[in-house]
């Protein structure tokens, strides 16, 4: 197979597969997560609109808080390359483009060369993050395999996509097929490792926020 | 395999429920739990970050909950839980957590990381796990009705002393009472001062009240441990008593756990909503105050400061009252940094004061109490919790502080207008 080949499987059955891997595996550990279930809690709630408690939390948990002691740098690094990569996948403009031809949606971009900078601060962040989970002990106690090869994943389409877009190391179609696969081998990885947080936390913070609620505590 | 670690495994199953899965499955390992933690905050050992304590139950909610994890479990890739695990946990998850819950405050994804430590140690308990020192005093809260052993006759004792000091006549047993008052396990043994201070206000507020011969401790152990057997036991006392007593209130004392028990857990553990309500003595001072139905006068200059007990403001949502009832009574309250549901707790919390296996780290991590205390340059420190005021008490003096630790109850209690006062007005 040369590179036109493996650029057309990776263009069409490849992204499908992953799709399907993805889909369905997500589907899957949300099902058997919801499964479980939880038992009604007969305690008499504090206020009548607890309940909203819990969408709060899933919006509160992502703002900083003055209480909460952090290493400043890998706090500012996480938020970094969240930010970093909702901007790279969802408003650069090819990437855009693919959305619509896959969903029919579409929305302006931003231009190349933002995306460019937001890219190297990006992968600069994820660095920054992998340097903290090595150097720092607590983070290095608790790491496991997954948590490494979770990072490694999602650095490796940020920085194919740059190099293949800076006509770098390899030719533009080599780069590119490189850039369509490691996104694909990050889209089927999603249900076998703890990227599977970015769907998660929706019910995490939502349980959490609720419960408090109850009780009239706002978390 | 052993039965034991059978039995436990059976418990971690039965209280994984869809919230833990959900904490399990979102969490990424960030480790900003650590840094909310007084045990690690003070030790720097990693193996006190918080998520880490839930090792065992999700390796059990991996197994066996998990369609990828039965599948690696299955073909005998991934280890099973042992009995040594469990082992080497219940250090993890009694000795150096006190459910005070400020981890769950900020998991960037959510996690309640002190529920799932709640849940855990039932799988502790069923496997042979709890430390002694609160198995003890389970065993003494079942048979005794106390766990720190105190029997009616004491209890009548002390009531009687109340009786003498303050010239009123205390109820006990008044069917058609409108508030059963109960009491915490070191109330009774060492703030006996708080029954002579509730008879006084609830006599200048006209408030039908009563004890009861056949609840009179709020304390439980039994959701300390993690044996909601037991913990359900507990309650149904109360709620008999209560029930008995044709109650319209049941009054949670300055106890942190007592009120988790009571307030929150009560209705879940006995498996039926109560026919009466909930209220802690905080919520009911205000409600007076708020009614009228509460003269006080004069007000202390010195400052002071209060202590947030964790079960009741962060876990309990009882927010506001402790701070609108102390600047009644105090002319210069500053709150510590980081107070309110942000507090540090004292290190004593979720049964570990009744655990001397963690007397020494206990002792070590109140220097985050001391440096939030020392913040403040109060030498009064007020709270509403008495085992809060046992473990402040005994940093304090192992610290060599120069700090009175006082409750908030009997606070307002001095403060009260004298009714020979208000005649001669």
């Amino acid at each position: 197979m040369n590179t036109m080949e493996l650029l057309a499987w990776a263009r069409g059955p490849g992204l499908s597969l992953s799709l399907i891997v993805l889909l369905l595996g997500v589907t899957v550990r949300l099902t058997e997560m919801l499964l479980l279930g939880r038992k009604t809690d007969l305690s008499e709630p504090r206020e009548a609109h607890s309940g909203l408690y819990g969408w709060r939390t899933v919006i509160t948990r992502s703002l900083p808080s003055s209480c909460v002691t952090f290493k400043r740098l890998a706090f500012i690094a996480g938020y970094a390359f969240h930010i970093g990569l909702f901007l790279i996948v969802f408003f650069y403009v090819p990437h855009i483009l693919l959305i619509k031809a896959l969903t029919g949606l579409e929305w302006p971009g931003l231009p190349p060369w933002l995306i460019d900078g937001v890219t190297l601060i990006t992968l600069a962040a994820m660095l920054l993050v992998l340097w903290y989970r090595v150097a720092d002990p607590v983070r290095r106690y608790i790491s496991r395999f997954n948590d490494y090869y979770s990072l490694a994943i999602t650095f490796l389409p940020v920085i194919t996509g740059y190099l293949a877009y800076h006509r770098l190391l390899l030719s533009y179609n080599e780069m590119l097929v490189i850039h369509i696969l490691s996104v694909e081998l990050l889209l089927a990885s999603f249900p076998f490792t703890k990227l599977m947080h970015a769907f998660t936390l929706v019910f995490s913070r939502w349980y959490n926020g609720q419960m408090a609620g109850r009780k009239g505590v706002k978390v | 395999m052993t039965t034991s670690l059978q039995q436990g495994i059976n418990a971690f199953k039965e209280q994984i429920d869809a919230p833990i899965a959900s904490f399990f499955n979102s969490c990424v390992r960030c480790g900003m739990c650590a840094d909310a933690c007084l045990f690690f905050v003070e030790t720097g050992d990693p193996k006190y970050t918080p998520i880490h304590k839930l090792e065992p139950m999700r390796k059990v909610w991996k197994q066996e909950y998990t369609f990828w994890g039965r599948l690696m479990a299955g073909l005998g890739i991934s280890r099973k839980l042992t009995d040594d695990d469990l082992a080497g946990w219940q250090e993890l998850l009694y000795d150096s957590c006190t459910l005070c819950g400020r981890c769950s405050m900020v998991c960037p994804v959510g996690n309640d990381i002190a529920y799932m430590i709640r849940k855990a140690r039932e799988g502790m308990v069923a496997s042979g796990h709890a430390p002694e020192g609160l198995k003890g005093a389970t065993y003494r809260a079942v048979t005794i009705g106390s766990p720190m052993g105190i029997k009616l006759p004491a209890f009548r004792k002390k009531v009687e002393i109340a009786e003498q000091e303050t010239g009123i006549t205390i109820p006990f047993d008044q069917t058609g009472a409108d508030y059963l008052l109960l009491m915490s396990s070191a109330e009774i043994v060492e703030f006996a001062e708080f029954i002579g201070a509730m008879a006084r206000i609830f006599k200048q507020a006209n408030v039908s009240w009563t004890f009861s011969s056949d609840a009179f401790e709020a304390t439980n152990s039994g959701i300390q441990i993690g044996a909601s057997d037991i913990a359900a036991e507990l309650v149904q006392r109360i709620v008999d008593a209560a029930e008995k007593l044709q109650v319209k209130y049941v009054i949670s004392p300055e106890c942190g756990h007592a009120y988790t028990a009571l307030r929150w857990e009560g209705p879940n553990l006995i498996g039926k909503p109560y026919k009466f309500k909930v209220i802690h003595i905080l919520e009911l001072l205000d409600q007076l105050y708020q009614e009228g139905r509460l003269q006080l006068e004069g007000k202390d200059s010195e400052k002071l400061t209060f202590h947030d007990p964790c079960q009741i403001v962060r876990r309990g949502g009882v927010l506001e009252e402790p701070r609108k009832l102390l600047n009644l009574v105090a002319d210069d309250f500053v709150d510590m940094p980081c107070s309110g549901k942000w507090n540090w707790c004292c290190g004593g919390g979720g049964g570990v004061s009744a655990n001397p296996d963690a007397d020494e780290l206990r002792l070590k991590v109140f220097n985050i109490k001391k440096t939030q205390l020392d913040a403040t340059g109060a030498k009064k420190l007020v709270t509403s919790c008495s085992n809060c005021r046992n473990m402040l008490e005994d940093g304090i003096e192992e610290y060599g502080m120069d700090v009175e630790v006082v409750g908030l109850a009997e606070t307002l209690a001095d403060h009260l207008v004298q009714t020979e006062n208000k005649q001669e007005t």
